[in-house]
């Protein structure tokens, strides 16, 4: 079974926003909730970079490891979902989330910042998939649909990228080989700066 | 006349706008063919990750600007800290206070009034400080327990009781524990303001420690209302309840505070070197940390609190139980208090309202008493 994985390549990420709209579109999120943003580095300077950013569904989820009610969970495929049902908005996996990920629906002065929610892989929840339940809770299962998700399917410079681990690392690889990652050796970028010419 | 002069004016304007931008332009050009090669991504950029790595904040068009962070890997430390050592030691320090004390109660047994229950009692602690104690003990158990179960619930109750009990009870002991917060902090002021004046220390502490409470020898160490071991609960439960208090509101009141921060820039005065560049979520991890090791502590100690005013000693629960202790226990473990009484002519002693005793014995004990006041 695949092992799902996301790819950002900053070389190509040209901070349209694009997957953020798109997933907000998708899942029907509310305001004030971001499952993805994007974060540009060096902004407005010479080598800036933006990357797109959601839930990395990481092997050893720290999410998982510190959610006090145990809700999270991992499909069949690596993607990291939780059990709204359970989750009682203790604040802990945002905590502990080196990605950012997790977010609430409210401000949460008192512990009120209801139900987390976060990117799903567009893989649902803990719902029949497909079900109206699923979809008011996790948004839309394009997985179960046989579909990436959206994000990257419509990312209109490919920097997104996502599905089988394998498959995302070789399209990177391909595109290193093509770029001439020659210069990316030890110490180039400190003795020939700006390409060595 | 009137139409050609703005037109002339925004003529100039436009030009000055337009030398601008090609100037402004041109420096970029430069700037950009200096600093990146013509490829991107032939290069490693080490520092520019790395940097990422460590935390480095960008921008990002959304309303909550501490999203530009990419990666924060103090929430790394932070689980580490929780699941670890805050978890393994609070487990191994709970379990083992009450080994210590089921050992001890094998050993010595119940700690009995040495001169036995004389019939006549008297008040130890009148109805207000009986509410601030009770105000106090009940929301301590119930925010220790609710609490607890934030740590340890996932791997004790939720097996026994189910993913959705479990998680049902989580989020109604949640709840409770947010709002009886406010209870445990103004009994905390309460008791404060209660006994304060009886707590401070006094040369019979010294005496009372040399003799260990009395605990381990037959004999008693005189003591005033309070002994040592009594006024050092009531520090511990005074320092560690508003150290607790405080890390608790930053919990309530989410990256709102900059408590830590502002407590590392304080500690560093004195020599210590702590992080003053605080984030609001390392705030969030602080305190989390923070309130549930010094919460386990006093949990720990309060143990043992409960158990010496319950199963641990005869006689010393009807101080906080009726309010009115008796007489010869007074004597025995609060000898000072008694005479303090007993000079001041407000000794009141009553007969115990519980018939302990048959009549022979409680008139015989009546010398052992002395004179009561009524």
């Amino acid at each position: 079974m695949a092992r799902m994985k996301f790819l950002c390549d900053a070389e190509r990420c040209i901070e349209c926003n694009a997957c953020v709209t798109a997933c907000k579109n998708e899942h029907e999120v509310p305001w004030g909730v971001n499952r993805r943003r994007v974060v540009t580095i060096n902004d407005g300077k010479p080598g800036e970079r933006s990357l797109s950013v959601a839930c990395m569904h990481c092997s050893d989820a720290p999410c998982m490891a510190v959610c006090p009610v145990d809700c999270f969970f991992y499909t069949e495929q690596g993607v990291v979902l939780h059990n709204k049902d359970l989750c009682i908005g203790c604040g802990y996996c945002f905590y502990a989330c080196p990605f950012g990920a997790p977010q609430y629906p409210q401000v949460g002065n008192f512990g009120s910042r209801g139900k987390m929610d976060k990117c799903t892989f567009c893989a649902g929840g803990a719902a029949d998939a497909g079900s109206d339940e699923e979809f008011k809770k996790y948004g839309r299962n394009r997985l179960a649909e046989g579909k990436l998700p959206l994000c990257a399917e419509m990312c209109s410079t490919k920097a997104l990228l996502a599905g089988d681990g394998d498959q995302v690392s070789n399209i990177y690889r391909e595109r290193v080989v093509a770029r001439g990652f020659g210069s990316g050796a030890w110490g180039w970028s400190k003795a020939y700066p700006g390409g060595g010419s | 006349m009137t139409r050609q002069t703005p037109i002339k004016w925004m003529g100039g304007i436009c030009l000055l706008v337009v030398l601008l931008v090609i100037g402004s332009a041109s420096v970029q050009t430069t700037a950009y063919a200096q600093n990146s090669p013509e490829v991107l991504g032939t290069d490693a950029q080490t520092e520019f990750w790395r940097a990422i790595r460590q935390g480095e904040q960008g921008t990002v068009s959304i309303p909550d600007k501490n999203a530009a962070q990419l990666i924060q890997s103090e929430g790394d430390n932070w689980r580490a800290l929780r699941n670890g050592p805050l978890s393994v030691y609070g487990a191994q320090a709970l379990i083992g206070m009450v080994l210590v004390l089921a050992i001890f109660f094998l050993f010595r047994g119940r700690i009995r009034i040495d001169h036995g229950w004389s019939g006549w009692t008297v008040q130890r602690f009148n109805e207000v400080e009986r509410f601030g104690h009770w105000l106090l003990a009940g929301s301590f158990i119930i925010l220790g327990l609710t609490g607890l179960n934030m740590l340890y619930g996932r791997y004790f109750l939720k097996t026994l009781i189910g993913d959705s009990a479990f998680a049902t009870i989580t989020a109604w002991g949640k709840i409770a524990h947010n709002y009886l917060a406010f209870a445990f902090m103004i009994a905390l002021v309460l008791v404060f303001i209660m006994w304060v004046r009886h707590n401070f220390p006094s040369r019979t502490d010294i005496n009372w420690l040399i003799k260990g409470g009395g605990i381990i020898g037959p004999s008693h160490p005189p003591a005033k209302k309070f002994n040592l071991g009594q006024k050092i609960i009531f520090w511990l439960v005074l320092l560690c309840g508003i150290s607790i208090s405080l890390t608790g509101i930053a919990l309530l009141f989410p990256f709102q505070t900059t408590m830590f921060a502002d407590t590392f820039a304080l500690l560093n005065v004195f020599g210590f070197n702590l992080p003053t560049a605080v984030t609001p979520i390392q705030e969030m991890q602080y305190a989390q940390l923070w309130h549930s090791i010094v919460s386990v502590a006093l949990i720990v100690v309060v143990i043992a609190h409960i158990y010496i005013g319950s199963i641990g000693m005869e006689g010393a629960f009807a101080a906080m139980g009726s309010g009115r202790v008796d007489l010869n226990w007074a004597k025995e473990h609060h000898s000072l208090w008694v005479e303090e009484l007993d000079a001041a002519g407000t000794l009141n002693a009553e007969r115990d309202s519980v018939d302990r005793l048959s009549k022979e014995e409680a008139v015989k004990d009546e010398a052992v008493k002395g004179e009561p006041a009524e």
